[in-house]
C-alpha cells in the first residue's frame, strides 16, 4: 500500500498512566518539541516505525477531560481535531487507559470518541489491576466500546508490538468512528440550533464544549471574537436545557459514566473486599501529619543538599575545562580582538552555559524520581496549605525550594504546575530565592566589613548572611501573593489532584527526562546566554587603545618581562612586584576607560544615593549578564587582579583591599562602610542579575513580555531596597 | 436535619454524595473524575494543618481542598 502522506496518530490520557512510558516506547528517540507561540505546554512529536510503515505520533499533555479551560487545554484539543494550521488531523487516536481505575479513565475516552476519528484503547497497566484483584475481559471490553482495545505493560515493553498492529490496521481499514454515549434530544437541539448560530469556522465538537464547560476557555474565545450576542444564546440555551431536566455541566458527567458503567458491566470483575495495597500502607505515613511531613522535610533536605554541593565537583570540573581551554587559546593566539573574544567571551560564555548543566541534571533526575514514583502529588498535598497563603499551590514548593540553589532548574521545574497561572506567579518569583551564585558576594562583603576581626560580635557574620536568605524567603512570597492579586488575577485554580498508586520509577524515564532537561537548556537558552556574555565582553574590551596604545600590548610586554625575569632566576623581587602592580594598574585603567566603564560613570548620579561610586556601580553592571562576575570584577576595578569567585584565599585579599579603598572625590573617606556593603549585599540579593534566568524564563512563557518584566521588578526593587538600606544604615550608624 | 459536608466528616468515616454545588470549574473537575451523586466515598485523611483532605473514589485516591469539599453534601453510611 501506498501512503499519500504520512498518518498521523494522537496520543491522549489522563495523567499518571504511563503516557510518556508509552511515547517513547512508541516514537524512540525520534522526538521534537512543536513549537506553538503563546502556549506554555511542551507537545512532543516522534515518529512510529512499524514494519515499513511509519506514522507520525503526537503526544498531548495528560489531562481527564477535553474541556478546555486555558489556552493550553484548547491548543491540544483544537490539535485533535486537526484545526490547528500546519498540522494534519490526526488518522486515529490512542487513548491511553490505567486499567486499575478503568471508569474514570474511559471518560475521556468517550470524550475522545465524539471526535469523528478511529478510537483504539491502549489497556495499560493490567499488571497493577491484577494485583488488585481486578479481572477484566478485554475482548468484551472491546466489543461494548465499540473500538479496539490493546492490553498493555508499557513499563515492561508488553503488548507494544500489539498496540503497533492494532494502530495499522485501523489505519488501513479505516473502520466508521465509534458512537460512544448519546446525548438527550434537548441537547443535540440546542447543540444544533448554536452550530447554526456560529456557522461552519466552529466545529460541532468545540460547540459542544461551548454549551458544557462553564465559564471554560470556548466560553472566553467566542466572547472575544463575536461579542456578547454569543454568550447570550450559550445561558439561554442552558436555561432551556436545566428546565429540561439535563443541566449543565452535571449531565456530561451523568450520561458518560452511566454508559460507562453499562459498558464495563459484564467486563470487569471488582473483588468482594478490596485488598490492602501497599500503597496504602505507605500512605498511612507518607501523608501522615508528623510522619509525612518529617519524611516530607528530609526528602526536600536531600534534593538541597544535590542541587547544592553534588553538583559542585561537576561544575568544577567545567570550570577548569574552561579556564584551561582559555590558557590554551591565550597561549596559541597572538594578541588581539579575535583572541580576546574566544577566550573571555566565546569560552566564558559556554563555560557559563555548560556550569548550569548538572544542576538541571541532578534536580531534574529527582523530579523524574518522585514524580514517577508517585510521591510528587503527595509532597504538593502536604504543603499545599503554607503556599496557599500565599496564592499558590503545593506545587510550587519544590520550583521555590530548588530555587536556593539555582533559579534556572527551579524555573524549569515550575512545569509540573498545571495552571498556568500559579505557574507563571512561581516562575516570576523564583530568582527572588538567593541563589549559591550570590553567595560569594556575600561572603566577600561581610567577611570583608562585617567580621569579629573588624571588632563585629561573633554573630553578625551568621546573622547578616541568614538576613540575606530571609530578604528573598520573605518577599518572594509577598510578590506572588501581589501577582495573584493583580496582574494574575483570576479564578482560584482547583487543586482537586489525583493520588497515584507508589510503584518502582523507571531509570530509563529518569535518565530520559534528566539529559533532556539539560539538553532543552543547552539548546534554548544557551544561545541567548552566550549573546549576553559576548555582549558585555566588548563592552569591557573596547575601546582597546589607551593614550599609550593598545592596553593588551602593554599587559603582554609587561608579562615578557616578568617571564624573562622569573626563568632567568633573578632575586629582584621589588621589580617583579612592580611589575605586577604595572599590569593590575593597566587593566584597571583600561577598565575605567571601556564602554562600560563610560556608562558606570554616567550613571554615578544614579548609584550616589545607594553610597556607591561608579566603580560598585560599574561592577555591578558587569555583573548583570552572571552575578558570580561581581567578584572578579570588583578585584580588576580595584586593582586586586582578577581571580575566581569561589577561590576563598582570593576573597580574603580583595576584601582586604576594598577595606583600603578610599572615594575618589575625597581620599581621607573609605569608600565602602558597612551601609555600602549591606546596600551592595541587598542589591544582590534582590536584583535579577542573571541572563541563563531571563533566558530559561523567556523559554518556559514561550514569551519576551515576562522575563522583561522580571529584569524590571526585580532591578526596581533591589534599587529601592539598596537605597532604604544604605539611607537607614547612614542614619543609624551616623 | 442539615446534612453534612464532605469537609466535615471524621478521617475514617464513608459517605455517599448527595448534591454537588455550583456549575464552575471546579464542579465540572469533580464530576469528571466521578464525583457524582450516588457515589460512595471514604475520608482518608487530612495534611499538616488540616487542609487539604484526602479520599478515596471508585478505584483512585483524590485530594481536594477543604473549601472544594465544603461544596459536596454527603450522608454518612
Amino acid at each position: 500500500m501506498t501512503l499519500v502522506r504520512t498518518p498521523t496518530i494522537a496520543l491522549v490520557g489522563n495523567p499518571n498512566t504511563g503516557k510518556t512510558t508509552l511515547f517513547n516506547a512508541l516514537a524512540g528517540m525520534r522526538q521534537r518539541v512543536g513549537n506553538y507561540p503563546g502556549v506554555t505546554v511542551e507537545i512532543k512529536k516522534g515518529k512510529l516505525r512499524h514494519g515499513d510503515q511509519t506514522f507520525e505520533i503526537i503526544d498531548l499533555p495528560g489531562t481527564y477531560s477535553l474541556a478546555p479551560r486555558s489556552p493550553d487545554e484548547l491548543l491540544a484539543v483544537e490539535l485533535v481535531l486537526g484545526r490547528r494550521p500546519g498540522d494534519s488531523r490526526p488518522d486515529a487516536v490512542v487513548t491511553i487507559v490505567d486499567a486499575s481505575n478503568l471508569d474514570r479513565n474511559l471518560f475521556l475516552t468517550t470524550q475522545v470518541m465524539e471526535l469523528g476519528v478511529p478510537v483504539i484503547v491502549a489497556l495499560n497497566m493490567m499488571d497493577v489491576a491484577a494485583a488488585q484483584g481486578l479481572a477484566i475481559d478485554v475482548e468484551r471490553l472491546s466489543r461494548n466500546l465499540g473500538v479496539p482495545v490493546a492490553p498493555l505493560q508499557a513499563n515492561k515493553g508488553k503488548g507494544i508490538e500489539e498496540l503497533k498492529e492494532a494502530i495499522s490496521q485501523t489505519l488501513e481499514n479505516p473502520v466508521s468512528p465509534p458512537t460512544g454515549p448519546e446525548f438527550p434530544e434537548a441537547f443535540e437541539r440546542e447543540v444544533a440550533g448554536l452550530c447554526a448560530i456560529l456557522g461552519d469556522d466552529v466545529s460541532p465538537f468545540l460547540v459542544r464544549r461551548l454549551l458544557l464547560d462553564v465559564g471554560g476557555q470556548m466560553e472566553r474565545f467566542l466572547g472575544e471574537r463575536s461579542g456578547a450576542r454569543v454568550q447570550d444564546h450559550v445561558r439561554a440555551a442552558r436555561k432551556r436545557l436545566n428546565e429540561a431536566g439535563c443541566p449543565v455541566p452535571g449531565i456530561e458527567a451523568r450520561i458518560r459514566y452511566g454508559w460507562i458503567r453499562r459498558a464495563t458491566a459484564d467486563c470487569l470483575r471488582r473483588p468482594q473486599v478490596r485488598p490492602v495495597a501497599w500503597t496504602d500502607r505507605l500512605d498511612r505515613i507518607l501523608t501522615h501529619k508528623v510522619w509525612g511531613s518529617a519524611v516530607f522535610l528530609a526528602i526536600m533536605f536531600i534534593v538541597f543538599e544535590a542541587i547544592f554541593f553534588w553538583a559542585r565537583p561537576l561544575m568544577d570540573l567545567i570550570g577548569a575545562g574552561q579556564g584551561s581551554v582559555g590558557a590554551w587559546i591565550e597561549d596559541s593566539m597572538t594578541a588581539g580582538p579575535l583572541r580576546s573574544l574566544l577566550a573571555n567571551g566565546v569560552i566564558r560564555g559556554v563555560g557559563n552555559v555548560l556550569a548550569f548543566v548538572p544542576q538541571i541534571l541532578i534536580l531534574f533526575a529527582f523530579i523524574a524520581i518522585l514524580e514517577d514514583c508517585g510521591y510528587m502529588a503527595r509532597a504538593a498535598y502536604l504543603m499545599d496549605r503554607i503556599m496557599a497563603r500565599c496564592g499558590l499551590n503545593g506545587k510550587s514548593f519544590i520550583p521555590l525550594l530548588s530555587s536556593v540553589a539555582c533559579a534556572v532548574p527551579g524555573i524549569m521545574a515550575a512545569r509540573v504546575i498545571e495552571n498556568r497561572r500559579d505557574r507563571l506567579a512561581t516562575i516570576l518569583v523564583a530568582p527572588l530565592m538567593s541563589c549559591s551564585a550570590r553567595l560569594p558576594v556575600y561572603l566577600l562583603l561581610v567577611g570583608a566589613f562585617l567580621s569579629p576581626e573588624h571588632g563585629f560580635p561573633v554573630w553578625v557574620p551568621g546573622l547578616t548572611l541568614f538576613g540575606m536568605y530571609a530578604i528573598g524567603f520573605i518577599l518572594a512570597p509577598l510578590i506572588a501573593l501581589c501577582l495573584k492579586r493583580s496582574l494574575l488575577r483570576g479564578e482560584t485554580p482547583v487543586f482537586v489532584m489525583e493520588m497515584p498508586l507508589y510503584k518502582v520509577p523507571s531509570v530509563r524515564l529518569v535518565l530520559h527526562r534528566a539529559l533532556e532537561s539539560g539538553w532543552m537548556f543547552v539548546r534554548r537558552a544557551g544561545t541567548i546566554i552566550l549573546a549576553t556574555m559576548i555582549l558585555v565582553w566588548a563592552l569591557l574590551y573596547f575601546p582597546a587603545n589607551g593614550p599609550s596604545g593598545s592596553y593588551e600590548a602593554q599587559i603582554e610586554a609587561l608579562n615578557v618581562r616578568i617571564n624573562a625575569l622569573e626563568s632567568s632566576g633573578a632575586t629582584d623581587k621589588a621589580t617583579l612586584v612592580e611589575l605586577k602592580q604595572s599590569i593590575k594598574r593597566t587593566r584597571s585603567e583600561w577598565l575605567g576607560r571601556s564602554c562600560l566603564g563610560r556608562i558606570g560613570k554616567a550613571l554615578e548620579p544614579a548609584v550616589t544615593p545607594l553610597g556607591w561610586d561608579w566603580r560598585i556601580g560599574m561592577s555591578a553592571l558587569a555583573s548583570f549578564p552572571a552575578r558570580e562576575v561581581m567578584v572578579g570584577t570588583l578585584g580588576l576595578v580595584f586593582s586586586q587582579g582578577s581571580g575566581d569567585s569561589q577561590d576563598a584565599e582570593f576573597r580574603a585579599e580583595l576584601g582586604h583591599t576594598l577595606r583600603q579603598a578610599v572615594r575618589e572625590s575625597a581620599p581621607s573617606e573609605p569608600l565602602f562602610t558597612v551601609p555600602v556593603a549591606l546596600s551592595v549585599m541587598v542589591f544582590f540579593a534582590l536584583c535579577c542579575q542573571c541572563a541563563s534566568t531571563l533566558a530559561v524564563i523567556r523559554r518556559e512563557t514561550n514569551s519576551w513580555i515576562w522575563p522583561g518584566f522580571t529584569f524590571t521588578y526585580m532591578t526596581a526593587l533591589a534599587y529601592l531596597g539598596a537605597w532604604a538600606t544604605y539611607q537607614v544604615g547612614t542614619l543609624l550608624g551616623g | 436535619m442539615n446534612m453534612p459536608t464532605l469537609d466535615q466528616l471524621q478521617q475514617g468515616q464513608t459517605a455517599q454524595v448527595t448534591t454537588l454545588r455550583g456549575d464552575d470549574a471546579l464542579a465540572q473537575r469533580l464530576m469528571e473524575m466521578g464525583l457524582l451523586e450516588g457515589e460512595k466515598l471514604e475520608v482518608l485523611g487530612f495534611a499538616p494543618f488540616g487542609d487539604p483532605m484526602e479520599i478515596r473514589l471508585q478505584d483512585f485516591r483524590l485530594s481536594l481542598r477543604r473549601a472544594e469539599a465544603a461544596r459536596v453534601s454527603v450522608v454518612l453510611l
